[in-house]
């Protein structure tokens, strides 16, 4: 546990030495959110009843999307992993006394958590100061913003899952890049990050919540202005968890059988 | 001909201190300090020499070059370089200077070293009769025959190095830097390399000023040495000046270095 | 007039060394062209659900926004196929490639865009073409010579400005290295926004866009005229006027090389 913990402090370290680097990328996400916003309000006041969310839970949706963006975008994979897959410097961390997916697993999340951390606060400490409905408004209530927690780190989980099902996948295919577009596009479509998956057609979005991908931001971002009744919560945490277990045990299997893969090439 | 005046040269660097306090510290606060690269630097370089130009990493050595190759404007001083001040019109010159950068090249990694050669010929604007005398000759002087059908990525480092310094003299300069030549080659190429920019000098009348680390680059080619440290000229001289009397060469170098208080 | 030949043809023996250089990898180029297509893709996506729920936004059908979304990402695709160069400029800074650049007798801004010409944009272009023979299809306008000139005005225009916004993100690497991020709401963040006219993102925008940088030249105002809101002639020369967002552009990349050439950075 302390290493990742080590791990993390040089990560974030590393962030506050590039603090110009750090507020350019504040400043940008802030940004596209607002434009985002704007091209939901333009369709808002053009026809407010076709709405399926209310404008301010869509708007706190938007900039929660933007303040925790290194938890969930799919692009934000470890090059250095790719990298030592693929030139095969993976021999030597096998040989190290840790397991590879565990390892790669909390740095996944190191990475990721040092990058929001960082740019979190001051996205939601300004867009709180943006006037209803346009600013991220309060939750909806303590326990939906415990709920909220929970299942961003959920979230986090099955995205990093994800990703780790990627690495894995990579020892059998020659190149990521294929599978690396393929799962960037996927996630883009299908997990709410291209429009909010209520703005899809009813039929569609009922199939797409069904998916591991709706299990990663779409919970926690509609979860915090209480957009799902409590049937609907539950249903999508008992998903989340499922997918977690499904997407990491599949990874850990597909894992030991590329380590075996390995042992037998010789590296 | 080659002369620097009483040329300066200062640059303003960001300090970065490691650790976790001081980056959080930075994050409010930057300071910055000055670098005197170049204090009062003068000297001259005549038609055909070829210059050792040597001193510890910082010392000043690749600001010189990059003023003299029309990189960088001086902060005060004159340069001319065959009549030309370099930074001024920097087209012009640099069409009469070839470059070697050891650590960097030219060349495009994935096709035919000939088709970068061909680029630079358009580059260079060079006319095909000229570009065809050029190549004959350096193929021929540098053994290139088998090397400019494959890609630069297949060559090896030594192969490279040929290629890189025959593609900076395909425009026929009379001025060539070579900013650390031999660096990571095996004997029988660094042997190949000094023997090539020695035939050079002595057939073409290239001037040749060499930066390196190699004192065996400097011992076999310098006719003249330029010791720079800490942005000041320190010696100008043969390398018998250097010596006196002394035998082995990376001693004297690293005894002067001390003496000077520069290493 | 000689000279420009003469850079024309040089940038032609790049683009065809680079070709070259790309065709030794045929399957990486294959996939990273068929991830520019599904990005841009999704952005298609994206505006057909909207509007399977929507039937129009501040009085823009789907078949306008579509279009419109179209000229956008074919403006942009034409000069990013043309400009990548600058795009990884600050690579070619930090690890001092552009010393290599000032070493050799041609202008800086040919080798630059020479250096690297961006094959894979194909993907996006690709997808650009697409949307324009679909948009184009789909729109009810009844095209005449003038809506055609402006179209190709539009594009002229559009790709012009996004080339001046490539170069000031090149030229600021001459300044730092850190922060290049935000420069991604002009270049990228303009074509993904511009997907729907910029008057629905409401006045001062708008404002921005005309006097600022004009992306509303080449983008809300030609497009007024073609979709027949507007009607006066005037719009049809508009995206003509945005092409002198180059000279100030231009005067800043001068003014970046010589700052390297005073510091050396």
């Amino acid at each position: 546990m302390k290493k990742y913990f080590s791990f993390f402090r040089l990560r974030f370290a590393m962030g506050l030495q590039y603090r110009i680097a750090a507020l350019a990328g504040i400043s940008t996400q802030f940004f596209w959110g607002l434009m985002e916003i704007m091209i939901f309000r333009a369709f808002y006041q053009t026809d407010a009843s076709a709405f399926p969310m209310t404008l301010s839970a869509t708007t706190s949706y938007i900039w929660l999307q933007q303040a925790f963006l290194a938890f969930f975008t799919a692009w934000m994979m470890e090059n250095e992993i790719f990298d030592s897959i693929v030139n095969g410097n993976i021999a030597y961390e096998l040989c190290r006394p840790t397991d590879i997916y565990n390892m790669w697993f909390a740095r996944s999340i190191a990475n990721r958590l040092s990058r929001a951390v960082l740019r979190c606060f001051p996205i939601l400490f300004v867009a709180a100061f943006i006037p209803y409905p346009y600013g991220i408004a309060a939750p909806a209530g303590p326990a939906h913003f415990l709920l909220f927690i929970v299942t961003l780190f959920l979230g986090l989980a099955v995205m990093v899952s994800f990703c780790m099902l990627v690495y894995v996948l990579t020892f059998f295919t020659i190149s990521p890049q294929g599978l690396r577009i393929l799962f960037v596009s996927c996630v883009e479509f299908f997990s709410g990050a291209l429009i909010p998956l209520p703005f899809f057609p009813e039929k569609i979005r009922q199939v797409m919540e069904l998916l591991p991908f709706a299990s990663m931001q779409n919970v926690a971002l509609r979860i915090y202005s209480a957009d799902m009744n409590r049937q609907e919560i539950e249903r999508a945490v008992l998903l989340q968890i499922f997918w977690l277990i499904v997407v990491t045990l599949s990874g850990k299997l597909l894992c030991k059988a590329a380590e075996k893969h390995i042992t037998v090439q010789g590296g | 001909m080659i002369t620097m005046e009483h040329v300066c040269k200062s640059y303003r660097i960001a300090k970065r201190n490691a650790g976790f306090g001081e980056a959080c510290k930075a994050l409010f606060h930057r300071e910055y300090e000055t670098v005197h690269a170049l204090s009062d630097v003068s000297f001259t370089i005549h038609d055909g020499e070829i210059i050792g130009y040597i001193g510890p990493n910082g010392a000043g050595k690749s600001s010189t070059i990059k003023i003299l190759s029309g990189i960088l404007t001086p902060d005060s001083g004159t340069v001319l370089v065959d009549g030309r001040v370099p930074y001024r019109n920097r087209i012009e010159h640099v069409s009469q200077i070839g470059v070697v950068f050891g650590q960097r090249s030219q060349l495009w990694w994935d096709v035919p070293v000939i088709d970068s050669f061909a680029l630079l010929k358009d580059i260079y604007s060079i006319s095909n009769e000229q570009y065809r005398q050029s190549l004959e000759e350096l193929t021929e002087l540098l053994d290139l025959k088998e090397l400019l059908r494959s890609p630069a990525r297949q060559l090896s480092l030594g192969q490279r190095m040929r290629c890189e310094i025959a593609a900076s003299l395909l425009h026929r300069p009379r001025i060539l830097f070579l900013d650390e030549p031999t660096i990571g080659l095996d004997a029988v190429s660094k042997l190949a390399v000094r023997d090539f920019i020695l035939k050079q000098n002595q057939n073409a009348g290239t001037t040749v000023i060499l930066t390196t680390h190699d004192m065996q680059d400097i011992e076999a080619l310098a006719s003249r040495i330029i010791l720079i440290g800490k942005g000041h000229i320190l010696m100008d001289g043969t390398l018998d000046d250097i010596k006196r009397g002394n035998d082995d060469i990376d001693q004297t170098i690293a005894e002067l270095y001390r003496s000077y208080d520069i290493s | 007039m000689n000279k420009i030949r003469f850079s024309f043809k040089l940038y032609l023996h790049y683009v065809s060394i680079n070709v070259r250089s790309m065709m030794q990898y045929k399957t990486s180029f294959f996939l990273t062209a068929l991830g520019q297509f599904m990005v841009s893709f999704n952005v298609f996506l994206g505006i057909f659900f909207m509007f399977m729920r929507f039937s129009s936004v501040e009085g823009f059908s789907y078949s306008e926004v579509l279009l419109c979304f179209a000229i956008i990402l074919m403006e942009f695709s034409i000069a990013e196929m043309f400009a990548r160069g600058f795009d990884c400029f600050s690579g070619v800074v930090r690890s001092g490639e552009f010393d290599r650049i000032m070493v050799r007798p041609q202008n800086e801004i040919i080798q630059v865009l020479g250096s690297k010409f961006e094959l894979t944009r194909i993907g996006r272009m690709l997808q650009a073409v697409v949307m324009f023979v679909y948009g184009i299809s789909k729109s009810d306008i009844s095209w005449s010579f003038p809506k055609i000139l402006t179209v190709i005005f539009m594009l002229i225009g559009g790709a012009s400005v996004f080339f001046g916004l490539f170069l000031v993100y090149a030229a600021l690497c001459f300044f730092t290295l850190d922060g290049l991020e935000f420069m991604n709401v002009f270049t990228d963040g303009a074509r993904e926004f511009g997907k729907y006219p910029i008057g629905i993102y409401g006045e001062k925008v708008l404002l921005f866009t005309t006097f600022v940088i004009p992306y509303a030249l080449i983008q809300y105002y030609p497009l007024l005229y073609l979709l027949g809101h507007r009607t006066s002639a005037f719009y049809i020369f508009l995206p003509l006027f945005a092409c002198l967002f180059l000279v100030p552009t231009m005067l800043f990349w001068k003014f970046g090389v010589r700052h390297y050439a005073s510091s050396g950075s």
